[in-house]
């Protein structure tokens, strides 16, 4: 460690200001804090500093996508092989070759989500002569995971930067973005190219022609019910979808991970789940066609539902920030998903827009949220005073 | 009535270095120095009234408050002058007193408050300097003679990091705490307001008070604060001012009417992981630290803090406690680098998040240094500070229209609640090691500007 911190401590002053390389400045920092914890010391207010800090924050959430990244690997395998009707016999059989090539279609996407993104970061930051913000750490993570196994390289490539300036750098960067970037970067595609991110075909990883592909929510839009899977297919993930989305079991126990290092807001996670089994309920009351007959609980394990209330929701920097706001935020999400999904056929996938959707109105909830806290110290005054 | 008032947000930080119970030998320090800028609001210069060299006495007038010039400081021991240190533009840092080995004192003469009019008791406590001890919400500065606060706060326990026990500390001296409450009466038309713990046994002291509204909370550092009890109690509305002591100032004003002189000495308790041995020790306000640690420390390189270690001030090894501090931490220095830290499990990381296993030893005493761990950022986390802040109030929304200056806004979200005391936890969990407390002093010097 010792060696490292002699090597870094050589190469800086070539990094600072008047240095040859000082146009990597936030390049160096970035590098440099990730491998050594600075030794700034508190100088004003409180001498003592919580041992947090974004990057452990960041680390935590990755860590929660583990579960779903993992499962995500072997079920692109997995469904791969299937669809071409290959029989495994032996336990071992079952898990090396599948995980191998989702490994091997899962590992590029991470890769140029996370080379472009940072790249994008690390310049944006180096001109605007900021330190790099690690929010791009996780957003690099879910990019891959909310996206269809095949998805051309270039195609993530050019989401993710849409994303990345677009959503973020334009806004001031990681903090100050309205939209989950994430999010953007899936709904970017969606809009840009949606032969690639719709239809039957590009769910399943070089799909055997015979095999239909669709994914639960398709079956499900087209009304053919008697296709879907059984709901504990969906709930442990042995379904086509985008890469990390299919498992609900995977995408709980990340959520468990969250909810416990306190990292996520339960209260959106909770309420998400509930606005959407509600309004699914209310369908089933209304009844009047077979989506809305579907039992309620099907729409928390199919498509991106869990896997957007989990990580998605819960962003607190897009997401609304007063507690009570997280309630209506999560529950509207919930109730909009599914209404989306319901009643517009264009869109199969109704989370992605209902959480982008309340991204929007987040503000606003909050807005009335602590108005209502001013009224309540206005209200105060006034009783006094009279 | 009493009425009891159960807190549940809040931290308590669980360091090593508690003061034991008991009172160290002996003590002395040969200096002692008054600073400026303990005084929140006096600046940029208060009018100095001494020079090097001059003879004082414990109570002789050593500077006032150009803006409110009936405001005058005192001497708390008497001696020479030895020295006027400035700082950055010529700002007065330290007025130190080579300190007399039996201290002299102005006689201001002796009273019963409850035969003195209202006049005369502010007139006794302006001139003996011992006004300085009345502190005020909106602002958290000295208390305005000429105001009519509608109450009188007395937070009679401290949940601070390390904290003094003010039930030992006002043991026995139940008599002279009852005159000052006697003072304090005749200062307001409203109540005076003693807040106690509910769930510890509290002093005879604070028990058997008279005159008084005693009020009880239960729950985690901030309760203690004054400012959060006065929320609950008697919430500060625009226009209202609120006074507020801890039990060590009522006890000086006690004394300057039961004695008639302005008698300095208070408990003070030295505190903290680089401590050997921590405990109480009678000291002056101003008194230098360098006896009280000398060969009692640990090795290494440690920060010394007048007060808590979230709210205190940093001084050198030989400097002087603040005016209204009675508690020096000494904790040790954060200044080295950790080889991927953030990645590390960290059993030995305190953290408010449970993102470190340290989390499953609740009870587990901490030494924790003053590295920052981490760089500051843009806020991305939210409703961490709410949880550590017992107020009906939106933090980070106050936070930001502070940073932009909004001060319709921060009137209407509560500024003249909350002082920097208030948020010192929710700058100590920041994710984002924004100096929250920074920004609320910012927030309230620019309202008392505006609105002056």
């Amino acid at each position: 460690m010792k060696f490292i911190k002699n090597i870094l401590d050589k190469v800086e002053p070539s990094f600072r200001k008047g240095g040859k390389l000082s146009f990597l400045e936030s390049t160096f920092d970035a590098f440099s804090t990730f491998l050594f914890v600075p030794n700034h010391t508190t100088h004003s207010g409180a001498h003592i500093r919580d041992a947090i800090d974004l990057k452990r924050t960041m680390t935590m959430v990755i860590l929660a996508l583990m579960p779903a990244l993992l499962f995500g690997i072997w079920n692109v395998g997995h469904q791969h092989y299937l669809s071409h009707g290959h029989e495994f016999n032996s336990i071992f059989d079952m898990f090396l070759p599948k995980i191998i090539y989702g490994f091997l279609k899962i590992f590029p996407l991470i890769v140029v989500s996370y080379v472009v993104g940072l790249g994008i970061e690390f310049a944006f930051a180096q001109i605007n002569g900021h330190k790099v913000n690690e929010g791009y750490l996780v957003s690099g993570m879910l990019i891959p995971l909310i996206v269809p196994p095949d998805i051309p390289l270039w195609m993530l490539a050019i989401a993710t930067a849409f994303a990345v300036i677009i959503g973020k750098e334009v806004f001031g960067g990681t903090g100050m973005n309205v939209f989950n970037p994430a999010l953007l970067a899936r709904a970017f595609l969606f809009f840009a190219y949606p032969a690639s991110m719709s239809g039957d075909n590009v769910w399943i990883s070089e799909k055997a022609d015979a095999v239909s592909g669709a994914t639960p929510l398709a079956e499900a839009a087209a009304g053919n019910f008697g296709n879907m899977p059984s709901p504990l297919d969906m709930f442990l993930g042995f379904i086509p979808g985008s890469v990390g989305e299919t498992s609900t079991l995977a995408i709980l126990l990340g959520a468990v991970f969250l909810i416990i290092t306190g990292i996520a807001s339960l209260r959106i996670m909770i309420s998400v789940f509930t606005g959407g089994l509600m309004m699914g309920l209310l369908f089933n009351l209304l009844g009047t066609n077979a989506y809305m007959n579907m039992p309620a609980y099907y729409h928390l394990i199919m498509g991106g539902f869990a896997f957007g209330a989990v990580f998605m929701a819960t962003d607190p920097v897009s997401g609304s920030q007063t507690n009570t706001g997280k309630i209506i935020y999560g529950f509207l999400i919930g109730v909009f998903a599914v209404l989306i999904r319901v009643l517009n056929p264009a869109y199969p996938e109704g989370m992605m827009l209902s959480i982008l959707l309340f991204n929007a109105f987040a503000p606003l909830i909050d807005h009335y949220v602590v108005g209502a806290n001013i009224n309540r110290r206005l209200k105060r005054t006034k009783i006094i005073k009279s | 009535m009493t009425k009891t008032i159960h807190l549940k947000k809040g931290l308590n930080i669980n360091l090593a270095g508690e003061a034991e119970k008991a009172i160290a030998n002996v003590f002395t320090s040969s200096t002692c120095a008054m600073m400026p800028t303990d005084f929140m609001g006096m600046s940029p210069l208060p009018k100095l009234l001494v020079q090097e060299n001059d003879e004082v006495q414990a109570g002789s007038p050593l500077f006032f408050d150009k803006k409110r010039p009936e405001i005058i400081i005192t001497a708390p021991v008497s001696g020479k002058i030895s020295s006027i240190v400035r700082g950055d533009k010529r700002a007065i840092s330290e007025i130190i007193i080579n300190t007399d080995k039996d201290v002299s004192y102005i006689n201001f003469g002796q009273a019963n408050p409850k035969e003195l009019s209202r006049e005369q008791i502010v007139d006794q406590l302006l001139k003996s300097g011992v006004w300085a001890f009345i502190r005020q919400r909106p602002y958290n500065i000295i208390a305005d003679p000429k105001d009519n606060p509608k109450a009188i706060f007395i937070s009679a326990f401290d949940t601070a990091p390390l904290s003094p026990d003010f039930d030992f500390v006002v043991h026995g001296k139940g008599d002279v705490f009852q005159i000052g409450l006697d003072v304090l009466v005749k200062l307001t038309s409203g109540k005076v307001h003693l807040n106690i713990q509910a769930d510890e046994t509290v002093s005879k002291v604070f028990i058997n008070s008279k005159d008084v509204q005693i009020n009880k909370f239960t729950g985690p550092h901030p309760a203690g604060n004054v400012g959060i009890q006065i929320h609950h109690i008697d919430p500060i509305n625009k226009g209202d001012v609120v006074w507020y002591l801890t039990p060590l100032d009522v006890i000086t004003i006690g004394r300057l009417f039961q004695k008639g002189i302005f008698d300095a000495t208070r408990m003070v308790a030295l505190t903290g992981s680089e401590v050997k041995s921590p405990k109480y020790y009678k000291a002056f306000i101003g008194a230098s630290i360098k006896n009280m640690i000398e060969s009692n420390l640990h090795e290494g390189h440690p920060r010394f803090i007048s007060g808590n270690v979230l709210t205190g001030k940093k001084i050198s090894a030989d400097g002087h406690i603040g005016f209204y501090d009675y508690q020096v931490s000494v904790i040790p220095e954060g200044d080295y680098f950790e080889f991927i830290g953030w990645a590390l499990p960290g059993f030995n990381k305190f953290s408010f998040s449970r993102s470190f296993p340290s989390f499953l030893f609740p009870k587990k005493k901490y030494k924790l240094d003053t590295n920052y761990h981490g760089e500051e950022r843009a806020y991305v986390v939210s409703g961490q500070y709410e949880k550590v802040l017992p107020m009906d109030i939106y933090p980070v929304h106050l936070i930001k229209a502070i940073i932009t200056g909004n001060i319709d806004k921060m009137e209407q979200l509560g500024i003249y609640e909350v002082a920097e005391e208030d948020f010192a936890l929710c700058e100590f969990v920041c994710t984002s090691k924004i100096e929250v407390q920074k920004l609320i002093r910012k927030g309230l010097n620019l309202v008392r500007k505006e609105t002056e």
